[in-house]
């Protein structure tokens, strides 16, 4: 789950992470006067959209009074942004951030993330703040330190430290840079995260440690401890479908192709895509209805994929375990007589009692295009695109 | 003997009494699996399915010498019932369960560390499917009937995809030595690296097939080892072409955050290692069937 950048600000500031002066509005009106609170005479005006680059796509405006605070609020609200890591729909701002402009003197780029190679979290450190961490990598992959926590343990002082004057932080502001370091990887174990981005954290001209912008993602498999965090998600902020997907225990990700399809499992479903793309086709979406297969499950899938106008042939395919072919057709032909199927259906049932199952679909008044393999069922339905 | 389970390796149900437990119980005894009894704290003393229940995994060790454990606890207690297992003398430990925070699944294997080479539990899962030895036991939850009995290994990441490839395999009138769920999650008890390298020395196992995703460093690193330590040859599927980067396919652990990461670039990087590529999920039978003619 990702959350804004206002509110990964105000997490890391509890953690005793530095932090301009700022505050969060829901329209123009307000902004005039919460840049009089914030106080200074230069500020800076944020959307807050759950990507980064929004610099780029013109999210994130200076201002140099109210006034402008004001006109530049009412300039982002409600518009959709579209930044490299949105996807060409773009996301909309519902929320500004207004913060006070700070002179920036260093950049500097902190990450945490789980190091799934060692199983442990790696805290990523540059001087190169600023660019993204991918962007770094690739042009200054020397100015890149790293270091590894000991989960077990937590963060010791001495790595905040190692890592403060590997980046040639002056002495008196090490203290600073290790506090920060410690905060954010505090913040990481306590809080479930998965992500824990600051960049740029830079170095005022007064000789501040500020975070200048954060980015916090967290496991979606631990919001049952975490009510907290769990209250901050923004769902304007996520694909409609993938919602309404997500909202009803199924596992959905839109994609751009105009094949739908409902698969059992996660690597089955990853692996039908596969076929599809093989047979010459493009997925429309990922959907995993779980192992089990349930029928209340299905009903909720086909839902969902006739939601998706892009949907021009729907390829099921389910692999039954114990839960047994005739069950999972039942389930099938109970779904299709509440919903109206507009495209062509293909149906591919594999696994235990596949004939009974095959027989029951057949006997049913369904119009849909049989299939036995993976490769069938693929090809029959790029054939029905036609 | 086929590796990690045996036809009489003594299991114990952890979550015995719960829905799905009750219900994989049953399945597992019907299949032939020797479950000596299970654990639901609280309600020790009491018989389910005609065996014992405890109120801890040390009483069930002691009175049925079980050495093997299934999890159906919910994901909030998943952690804590592992680590019971491992203190109470579990050698294999099979975790089903889908949602173990990343934080528990650390925390679990840095508890492991403080037994021997010898002494420590094998976790595998979460997330998975679990353990056949058609003919002998099952410890998991897949349908037995799709396993035939034979001489091929089965590692896979995914449940259902790997029930696809035993039902291909019977389909080719080929069976199996040992089929091993590792599970979808990005941190998981036991890799395909280490499940290989079991493989390897098992006089029952004759060829690999390795079912991989998009995802993490494990499928390169079996490859790597494959490489250098290994005789036997590995066959091995990647799912997850179409996948687009930084996006979480069901799986948790199913997300293309690094370079290496990819469908495309893992299968490259297998390739080199010298494990034959089944070029889609719809051949993984075949391949195998035509590496083993090679043997």
């Amino acid at each position: 789950m990702d959350i804004h950048e206002y509110q990964a600000k105000e997490i890391l500031a509890s953690f005793g992470v530095t932090i301009p002066r700022g505050g969060i509005v829901y329209s123009p009106e307000t902004a005039e006067n919460k840049a009089r609170e914030i106080g200074g005479s230069k500020w800076v005006v944020k959307a807050q959209i759950h990507s980064g680059a929004r610099g780029k796509a013109g999210g994130v405006i200076v201002c140099n009074s109210p006034l402008e605070v004001a006109q530049a609020t009412d300039k982002l609200l409600g518009k959709k942004l579209v930044t490299n890591q949105t996807g060409p729909q773009g996301k909309i701002v519902n929320r500004i951030y207004i913060e006070e402009a700070t002179d920036i003197e260093k950049e500097l780029y902190l990450g945490l993330v789980f190091d799934r190679s060692s199983e442990s979290i790696m805290i990523v450190a540059s001087t190169e703040g600023g660019m993204s961490v991918e962007e770094i990598a690739k042009e200054k992959p020397d100015s890149i330190i790293r270091s590894k926590i000991e989960v077990a343990v937590g963060i010791q002082d001495f790595q905040a430290r190692e890592l403060a004057f590997g980046l040639g932080i002056e002495p008196e502001l090490v203290r600073r840079v290790s506090e920060t370091i410690i905060g954010c990887a505090k913040a990481f174990s306590e809080l479930d995260a998965t992500m824990v981005e600051v960049n740029p954290l830079v170095i005022s001209k007064q000789k501040q440690i500020l975070a200048l912008d954060c980015k916090m993602s967290f496991d979606n498999n631990a919001m049952f401890r975490r009510d907290k965090v769990s209250e901050l998600r923004d769902k304007t902020q996520e694909d409609e479908k993938e919602v309404y997907a997500s909202d009803r225990g199924l596992n959905y990700v839109s994609l751009d192709g105009n094949i739908g399809n409902i698969i059992n499992g996660a690597g089955l479903a990853m692996a039908s895509m596969d076929m599809i793309k093989l047979a010459g086709g493009e997925p429309a979406n990922f959907l995993d209805v779980g192992g089990g297969a349930t029928p209340e499950k299905i009903v909720k899938a086909f839902r969902l994929i006739t939601m998706d106008k892009k949907v021009k042939v729907i390829l099921v395919n389910i692999f039954a375990g114990i839960n047994r072919c005739d069950w999972v057709a039942e389930g099938i032909v109970q779904a299709l007589e509440k919903i109206e199927i507009k495209v062509p259906l293909v149906i591919r049932l594999a696994g235990t009692n596949v004939e009974k199952g095959n027989k029951i679909l057949k006997e049913s008044k369904l119009n849909y295009i049989e299939a036995s393999t993976l490769e069938e069922a693929a090809n029959k339905a790029v054939a029905a695109l036609k | 003997m086929s590796v990690i389970i045996h036809k009489d390796t003594k299991i114990i149900i952890q979550g015995f009494t719960g829905k799905m437990g009750t219900f994989h119980a049953e399945e597992m005894i019907k299949y032939g699996s020797n479950v000596v009894g299970g654990v639901t704290p609280g309600k020790g003393g009491q018989k389910h399915l005609d065996r014992p229940v405890f109120d801890t995994v040390k009483d069930a060790v002691k009175n049925t010498g079980a050495t093997a454990s299934i999890l159906f606890v919910p994901p909030a207690f998943a952690a804590d019932s592992a680590m019971e297992a491992a203190d109470a003398g579990i050698k294999t430990c099979v975790a089903i369960v889908d949602g173990i925070p990343s934080h528990d699944m650390i925390k679990i294997k840095r508890y492991m560390r403080r037994y021997s080479r010898t002494e420590k539990m094998t976790l595998v899962g979460p997330n998975c499917a679990g353990i056949i030895s058609p003919g002998k036991s099952m410890l998991g939850i897949m349908p037995g009937h799709i396993y035939k009995e034979g001489r091929v290994g089965i590692i896979s990441r995914s449940g259902t995809l790997g029930y696809e490839a035993a039902q291909q395999l019977k389909n080719l009138n080929i069976g199996i030595s040992t089929s091993v769920g590792i599970g979808g999650d990005p941190i998981n008890g036991s890799s395909f690296r280490d499940i290989i390298e079991k493989f390897e020395t098992d006089d029952e196992t004759d060829v690999i097939l390795m079912i991989g995703e998009i995802g993490g460093p494990q499928e390169v690193a079996a490859g790597e080892f494959a490489k250098e330590n290994m005789k036997k040859p590995v066959v091995g599927y990647i799912a997850g072409l179409t996948a687009p980067k930084g996006r979480v396919m069901g799986h948790a652990g199913a997300i293309v955050s690094a370079y290496g990461e990819s469908a495309i670039e893992k299968v490259e990087i297998l390739k080199e290692c010298g494990v034959t590529i089944s070029k889609n999920p719809s051949v993984m039978g075949d391949t195998v069937k035509s590496v083993l003619e090679k043997i």
